[in-house]
């Protein structure tokens, strides 16, 4: 996979938000190659999750472009933006917690649902139809696939930390994505869980040719993952390329590593993650 | 867990009522529902149809606060917009019924849509506050605009008449009643089997995520209002149809609060709930007539009934959120478990 081949899927541009003083974001952009798997780095409140909001729509930029498939979104609702294949999921979950995994990944598929509200009343042709077509997809696409068959039917708020991760990430398979945003898709999980959500990135790609746009701190995953690392310092992009040349870059080093060892800096990274999580 | 991957066995599990042992108890139901007429006396008939109009309201209010997330202080307004509709249709056009109760519904809605798309653009409690205020102002209206409403002395309606046959009786009346509200709370139980009622819950729990999932916020807001003051419509037709008489004060705030109660007490976001709610709030106030009957009161019993009627509310609202916020549908729950493993495990 080579960025920057074919035009872009998303492409953001000159993006500039603030918060009263604050600027979380300053003359922010980069392009994300359709089929790759693009990766947002960054130390802690360097606007990665701000960026995120501003792509899926909660936060206007004051400045700057966004636009999908060629197409600009920048003014474009978040539910509207949901039914053209951008999806998401949050840092710190945003599950439906009383809600069964059944129906917190049937949710997902909404945008794409024709029910009316009188097809809904007495559930009988395209309603029943729909649901049961609806189920069926979700059982053999999705349950199957992320391997969560034996808590269908629990509700959210009593599985674990990793696999309410998994539940959201189904959810926003169900929305049929074209792009799939990840937002911290390993944090606070262990090794097991980090590796199972690894293969599974890599299989959403593969099989489902989903584009993927994550931010992660886990350094291995990135560099494992990732075909195209983009590093937000500050609000500011400081480095943006390859796995190897973002390494290599001195800003990176000087900027982000520190001047410390990796390793000790990983472990900074999960002390940080921890006290978030 | 009963479900294989089998394609039959999603179609199971998706059935409202999937076990046996449910089949049989709706069809005692049934049977029940069928028989009571034929021994209950007329106080029992007035009770069962006015426990069926109540049904009807509280299910429109649950949709909206139990399910939506959102409060309304105007299900009783919205429930004299439908008896309204109704009782100046049956006098001046003489429509038929069936066509009556549904217009009383959808002018109900448009009513729930006129007060809620400026409010519901606002988050929080910008639609309670907007209920009572719509409830100042129907009530105003219903008490001024005299061509349609007839003023103070309001309209005064013959008996519900179909083919022929008048509904001059409350035992006639179950059986118009009871049937139209079985269809709405099915209707209501449907609509959760779907995306537009997974939508409403995903706006109650984290409206922020319910965008990024596609879900138009507003439009959903007002769908389930108007869902809402639908029901409520339809339900005061009925009340029109039951009572024959249609004034302003036929439709009190403290009845909104009733409704509330209801919700509350019954169980918030359940079909039994709104039911359960609906049944024990109509007895509630049969109930305190009876006690206040047997206080050695000096004055006059029906005085105080109504200022002890307002407090008994507001208890039971409080009590409920704070001790039991699941409400009577939870407790019915466990006692059924406890005669499921009864008498392996106390
Ligand atoms: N809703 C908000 N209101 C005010 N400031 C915010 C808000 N969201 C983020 N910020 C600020 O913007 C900066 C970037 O935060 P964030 O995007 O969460 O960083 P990251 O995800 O990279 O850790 C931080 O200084 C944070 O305090
Ligand atoms: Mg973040």
């Amino acid at each position: 996979m080579h960025p920057g081949k074919a035009s872009p899927i998303l492409e953001v541009e000159g993006l500039t938000l603030s918060f009263g003083g604050i600027k979380a974001l300053t003359d922010v952009g980069f392009e994300v190659a359709p089929g790759s798997i693009t990766t947002v780095i960054g130390p802690n409140g360097a606007g990665k999750t701000s960026l995120f909001n501003t792509i899926s729509g909660f936060y206007k930029p004051s400045v700057g472009r966004i636009r999908f498939q060629g197409a600009d979104i920048t003014a474009t609702r978040p539910p509207e933006r949901a039914r053209l294949g951008l999806a998401r999921s949050f840092q710190n979950i945003a599950l439906f917690r009383g809600m069964t995994v059944l129906d917190n990944i049937k949710l997902g598929r909404h945008a794409h649902l024709r029910t009316n509200v009188f097809d809904a009343l007495v559930y009988f042709g395209r309603a029943r139809h729909e649901e049961m077509k609806l189920r069926e997809e979700i059982e053999e696409r999705i349950i199957d696939f992320l391997e969560i068959d034996h808590i269908r039917h629990m509700p959210v708020s009593v599985l674990s930390y990793g696999l309410q991760k998994r539940v959201e990430m189904a959810r926003a398979l169900a929305m049929r994505p074209k792009v799939l945003m990840l937002d911290e898709p390993v944090a606070g999980m262990n090794r097991e869980e980090t590796e199972d959500m690894a293969r599974f990135i890599l299989d959403v790609r593969e099989e489902w040719g989903v584009t993927v746009l994550m931010v992660e701190h886990d350094m291995g995953m990135v560099m494992d993952l990732s075909d195209h690392v983009v590093v937000l310092n500050f609000g500011q992009v400081i480095a943006d390329g390859t796995p190897a040349e973002v390494q290599a870059d001195p800003e990176v080093i000087k900027a982000y590593l520190g001047s410390g060892e990796v390793s000790e800096l990983r472990q900074r990274l999960h002390q940080a993650l921890a006290v978030e999580a | 867990m009963r479900i294989g991957t089998a394609r039959s066995s999603y179609r199971h599990d998706e059935a409202l009522f999937d076990s046996r042992t449910q089949h049989a108890w709706l069809a005692i139901l049934a049977v029940a529902l069928i028989g009571f007429p034929f021994l209950a006396d007329e106080y029992w008939l007035y009770l069962a149809c006015l426990v069926a109009i109540n049904i009807a309201s509280t299910t429109g209010l649950n949709i909206l606060t139990g399910y939506t997330g959102l409060v309304s202080l105007g299900q009783a307004a919205f429930m004299g917009i439908g008896a309204y509709t109704v009782a100046a249709l049956e006098q001046k056009l003489g429509a038929p019924v069936l066509l009556n109760l549904l217009a009383g519904g959808f002018v109900a809605m448009l009513g729930g849509l006129v007060v809620g798309l400026p409010s519901l653009r606002v988050k929080g409690l910008y639609l309670a506050i907007a209920t009572i205020a719509a409830s100042v102002v129907l009530h105003f209206v219903f008490a001024n605009w005299h061509a349609v409403t007839g003023g103070h002395a309001g309209i005064t309606l013959v008996p519900a008449e179909i083919l022929g046959l008048s509904f001059d009786t409350s035992f006639r009346l179950y059986w118009l009643f009871v049937p139209i509200t079985i269809l709405m709370v099915a209707g209501a139980a449907n609509l959760f089997r779907t995306r537009i009622g997974r939508a409403f819950i995903a706006i109650r729990d984290r409206d922020i995520s319910a965008e990024v999932l596609g879900i138009p916020l507003l439009r959903y807001k007002l769908l389930s209002f108007g869902l809402s003051s639908f029901y409520a419509g339809v339900a005061g037709g009925m009340w029109a149809y039951f009572f024959r008489v249609v004034t302003p004060e036929s439709f009190p705030l403290i009845l909104s609060i009733f409704f509330l109660a209801a919700v509350i007490v019954g169980g918030m976001g359940t079909i039994l709930g709104a039911i359960l709610g609906a049944v024990f709030m109509t007895m509630v106030p049969e109930a305190l007539k009876l006690v206040v009957g047997w206080l050695p009161l000096s004055a006059d019993a029906t005085l105080i009934l109504s200022p002890v009627r307002t407090i008994v509310f507001g208890v039971l609202i409080v009590g409920f959120l704070v001790f039991e916020p699941l409400g009577l549908q939870e407790i019915w729950r466990r006692i059924r478990r406890f005669f499921h493993l009864w008498p392996f495990r106390a």
